[in-house]
């Protein structure tokens, strides 16, 4: 083939041309692929957030709701409740909540958004028994020196009333908070972050 | 550049094929023809047995996927359906099961082989890395794998890795979403798996063998020596030092093959849990989301690089470390600045580092498949320590080091 006469600019630009619009097609196709991958409708609605009306909590007690197949307790704490928190300090594994079980807008001396509420969930962090909540002080099995908390019955982990491990128990962790904010005074949406942090 | 058929001048039948197809053109440039250094010993097995293995993995995993079901609810009892109930499907089970580590062992020691004489060098180096990229993708295959019987170690184990992947900045928690299909590993999560294991991965992992040994016929086996046999060629354009792939190398691995076969079948027969190293005890438990193992434990050829992940206190600080202890091997070639290629011919300095090498390596795998304690950490982390020390310092080591003069020829030639 002859290349007489061959306007080797244009033919350059074409080329270029027809790549760049090639790259652009082939990535518009990867598109329907890549988000086939992303949690389907049906997901989404099993995992979606989960609002919990705590206006009828009366101080002192908890309620517990289910958030993606895991109990979720929302304990409403009293003054004296929270004043044990700085109590139990020095009997903690991670006092100042340094390992991530928690959103930064939790990782606070109460694990809270507002100290009187502890939103928590109630999956103990070593073999994933359910915690009992025993807020009552100095009960006969748990000893003169129990502050309330919650306690694991399957080995015996113990947590405050934070949801934070005490030492020398075999559950490694706190336990977790999930992410959820406020709609209302009343209304906690368990499973999504507060707007402003989003 | 013109192509000319039948270049052999064959007749008859296979004269016919050759017209039209490069058959004996491809056995005779690729086996009978090709021509591998004489001085081969015993490490050259591993590369005909790692695809051996891949055979046999294929080859299983066909008949396994004829009775497997992938779905969270019942993937677990399709596992044990086929342990009790499919006619001989306990012993397809366990040969893939137990090929899995085969792969792994047969792969280190091929890589270690590669190591040992030098095998990266140039002009060997795609065919290297092409080698990392396969160790890469048996790594992803041999994870998706571990999945699919959907045990408490599948799920946790899952759990775990995929959760690495949120240590990223900023991308982090959305990719682990999007890689999972789902806000915890589920019933998409282990689909995808499933898909990944039996298609894409094995697709991949097959392309890329084939480019390995496209590479590897392009510019000759490297030996035990270190010396390339194509710089020394008699008056037929032939090598030396070299003898035909067929038949005697093709005999000598079939006899590797044999003993190779003698000792897998043993394990895959009568011990083919591996003492809980090759199936792990708690996955002969289905997966409950809401009951975490007592210890999550990788496998074992995982071991390594799941001890340098913990060995770092921080969680993105330990995933770039695992990151790279695999990233740095690709680039191992330019890391080795010694004038020769086998260890035969290297000195003390470069001896001792590969030999300790070798056992940190090991250490780190059995450290990795153990709970955490204090004194497995503080050994973790020296290990991980010497491993990039090995690499990173290896330009300046290896330059250092005396080495001997390597002979024209090879050994008992």
């Amino acid at each position: 083939m002859s290349n007489e006469g061959v306007n080797t600019k244009r033919r350059r630009f074409l080329t270029l041309a027809t790549g760049v619009v090639g790259a652009g097609g082939a990535a518009a196709a990867a598109v329907p692929f890549l988000a086939s991958m992303a949690p389907s409708e049906r997901a989404k609605a099993l995992g979606a957030p989960v609002s919990v009306n705590v206006e009828n909590l009366k101080p002192g007690q908890m309620l517990t709701t289910s958030w993606r197949g895991k109990p979720v307790w929302v304990v409403s704490r009293t003054p004296e409740m929270l004043d044990t928190l700085n109590k139990v300090s020095d009997e903690l594994r991670d006092p100042k909540s340094e390992q991530p079980q928690q959103p930064a807008y939790a990782q606070n001396e109460t694990r809270a958004i507002k100290p009187e509420k502890l939103v928590i969930i109630g999956v103990c962090t070593h073999l994933g028994c359910a915690p009992k909540y025993r807020p009552e002080k100095a009960p006969a099995d748990l000893g003169s020196d129990w502050l309330g908390g919650f306690f694991c019955p399957c080995h015996g982990s113990k947590f405050d009333l934070a949801g934070r491990v005490y030492q020398g128990v075999p559950a490694p962790l706190n336990l977790p908070v999930p992410p959820h904010r406020y709609v209302s005074d009343n209304e906690i949406l368990v499973g999504e972050d507060p707007k402003e942090s989003a | 550049m013109a192509i000319t058929p039948n270049p052999h001048n064959t007749t008859g039948f296979l004269g016919w094929i050759d017209d039209r197809f490069p058959l004996t053109k491809i056995w005779k440039d690729h086996v009978a023809e090709y021509y591998a250094p004489k001085n081969f010993n015993f490490w050259y097995y591993f590369g005909s047995l790692a695809m051996l293995v891949l055979v046999n993995q294929i080859l299983t995993g066909i008949f396994l996927t004829m009775h497997y079901t992938p779905s969270a609810e019942d993937a677990f009892a399709s596992v044990e359906y086929i342990m009790r109930d499919v006619p001989w499907g306990d012993t397809i089970r366990y040969l893939h099961s137990t090929g899995a580590s085969a792969f792994f062992i047969v792969v280190y020691l091929h890589m270690f082989r590669a190591l040992l004489y030098g095998s990266y060098r140039k002009p060997r180096e795609l065919l290297w890395i092409f080698g990392c990229l396969i160790y890469l993708v048996l790594m992803a295959e041999a994870f998706a794998g571990y999945v699919l019987p959907w045990g408490q170690m599948s799920y946790w184990g899952a759990q775990v890795i995929i959760s690495l992947f949120g240590a990223i900045p900023v991308i982090g928690p959305d990719l682990v979403i999007w890689i999972q299909g789902d806000y915890i590993p589920s019933d998409a999560t282990l689909n995808r798996m499933f898909s990944l294991h039996v298609i894409a991965l094995p697709f991949v992992l097959v392309g890329l063998v084939i480019a390995h040994l496209m590479a590897l016929h392009e510019v000759g086996s490297n030996n035990p020596d270190g010396i390339e046999i194509k710089k020394n060629k008699d008056a037929s354009g032939k090598p030396v030092d070299g003898i035909p792939f067929h038949p005697y190398y093709t005999v000598k691995d079939i006899m590797g093959a044999t003993a190779f076969m003698i000792v897998f079948l043993g394990v895959a027969f009568f011990a083919p849990e591996g003492g809980g190293n090759f199936l792990e005890a708690p996955n002969f438990e289905p997966a409950d989301p809401l009951q975490t193992p007592e210890h999550i434990v990788p496998v074992w050829y995982f071991g390594a690089f799941y001890a340098m992940l913990r060995a770092v206190p921080d969680k993105l600080g330990g995933v770039l470390v695992m990151g790279s202890a695999v990233a740095i091997l690709f680039v191992l070639p330019w890391l080795d600045r010694s004038p020769v290629k086998s260890i035969r011919y290297k000195g003390i300095i470069v001896k001792t580092a590969v030999m300790i090498f070798a056992a940190v390596f090991l250490m780190l795998t059995y450290l990795g498949t153990k709970p955490a304690s204090d004194i497995a950490t503080l050994l973790a982390r020296i290990g991980t320590i010497y491993y990039f020390a090995f690499f990173l310092l290896m330009p300046w080591y290896s330059k250092l080091d005396r080495t001997k003069p390597v002979p024209d020829r090879v050994t008992d030639h």
